[in-house]
This record gives structure tokens, sequence and C-alpha cells, in this order.
């Protein structure tokens, strides 16, 4: 997989949720994304990027225009240092969630992608890894 | 005060949402909106998203309880305007807006409202054709 033109952002409050959507959308546009395949990434990553701030304390995202073949896409990584999930795969249940709200942000992050993987431990921090191809 | 203005028409109040949203202006309007229907006595709400690229679980969330609060307060919301690639990935990501109800544009979502403040009962359909 050959990775073209990454960048890194800093993602601590609500605002930075928004520049998160600006940027992914940005991103996909350039991979040459239609507009449905835009909403769709652009939305799992404004879910995780909330996570990142609410659950995580704050992260970092790395965006990646990611090559295979002939196939493009995006890849975004989000990562934290916060507490971390005990069970990530309660943590994926739809409607389940610790926060208060609807319990569809990482459930539904992962249907809106075509690739999605959670590295997590308590007290390591969680790094979540969400690709969607140009189809 | 939220930086989304809630314009009066009659006895419904319309909001237009022009801005991306970002989580603590989502609140805000929130708030905002419950407090003018008592203020205003209005019947109606319309809520125009037709400038949202997106709409997350966190505006959904919004839409859901704005709809269900104005229901409590005697007036009836509707959503108006969404544009087809936020539907498809509401529906993808889980979100059906039970309790909201929806109409195609701002015309069609004012006579959804006149129907449903006149006649309750022949408004229970969630979608003005």
């Amino acid at each position: 997989m050959v990775v073209e033109n990454d960048k890194t952002m800093a993602i601590r409050t609500s605002d930075d949720v928004v520049r998160v959507r600006q940027a992914v959308r940005a991103r996909a546009v350039e991979a040459g994304f239609g507009i449905v395949d835009q909403t769709k990434l652009v939305t799992a990553a404004s879910e995780i990027a909330r996570n990142t701030v609410d659950y995580g304390g704050g992260g970092t995202l790395r965006l990646e225009i990611v090559r295979e073949g002939s196939r493009r896409g995006v890849q975004l990584t989000f990562c934290d240092n916060g507490p971390g999930i005990a069970d990530i795969q309660t943590a994926m249940t739809d409607g389940y969630t610790t926060g208060g709200g609807l319990g569809l942000g990482l459930s539904g992050a992962k249907r809106l992608s075509n690739e999605f993987s959670i590295e997590s431990a308590p007290g390591e921090g969680t790094t979540v890894t969400l690709a969607r191809w140009k189809l | 005060m939220s930086e989304i203005p809630i314009l009066k028409i009659g006895d419904c109040l319309l909001v237009s949402i022009q801005v991306d949203m970002h989580d603590r202006l989502a609140m805000e309007l929130q708030d905002d909106l419950t407090s003018r229907i008592v203020s205003e006595r209005a019947r109606g709400v319309m809520i125009d998203i037709s400038a949202l690229e997106i709409v997350d679980s966190f505006i959904g969330r919004m839409l859901n309880n704005i709809a269900a609060m104005s229901r409590v307060l005697d007036a009836v919301t509707v959503v108006v305007g969404m544009r087809p690639a936020v539907a498809i990935t509401l529906v993808e990501l889980g979100l059906s807006l039970t309790g909201v109800r929806t109409a195609l544009n701002v015309d069609k979502g004012l006579a959804l409202i006149r129907r449903a403040i006149d006649d309750p009962r022949s408004a229970l359909g969630r979608r003005e054709r």
C-alpha cells in the first residue's frame, strides 16, 4: 500500500471536530470520492473525532491518501492517550454508551467505512484506524 | 443565545442551519428553541438542514431532542431539506430519527405543520408528499 500526502492534526475541542470534518472532506475530494462516499467518510470521522475529544481527552488524527494497485482511498488514524477501552466488543455494540450519547459512534463509523480497526487497552489509550476506498 | 437565528412566521418558528454545527452550538440551539417555543407560544417548529453537509449522531440526537421537547410543549417539529447523501449516510449510521417528521422543502414542511395543527389526526404520517 502506497501512502501519499499524509498530514497530522490535533483534536482537542469540539471546534477541532469541525476542522477534522473539513480536512477529511478535502482529502475525500482529492481522492476523487463522489458525494455519497465523501459524506459517509466525513460522518465516520466526525463520530470518531468526537470520541477522541469526549473519551480520549484529545489526541491526533493522521490523514492519508492511500493507493493499492489502481484503487485510491483515504485512511484516517485517530490516536489518543486516554483511559482506553476495556471491552472493545461491548463498546462496538449499537446503542452501548458510557457517555449519554446514542451509542452509535463506533458501530456506525464502522458501518460507514470499508476498513475499520481499534487497538486499545485500559490505561494505554485508543487508536482507531479506518479507511474508505473510491468505488 | 446561539449564533443561529430563529425566525417567527405566524405561530411557527423557522430555523435555517447555515453553519457547520459544532457540538456546543447544537446544544445552544436546542435550549434556545425550547425557550422560544414557550415565549412565542409557537405551535410549529421548522428546521431547515439543506445547508448541512453531514448529520452525525450528535446532530441527529439534537434533532430528536428538539422534536421530543416541542411535542411536550404542544408544538410540531418538521425537519426539511435533508440532502440525499445525508439521508443515505444517516440510515447506514443506524440513526432512524424516529419521532422526527420530515418534508422535502420549506413549502411542504409548512403545509405539514398547518395540517398537524388544524387536525392532529390527519398528519400522523411522517412524510409530507
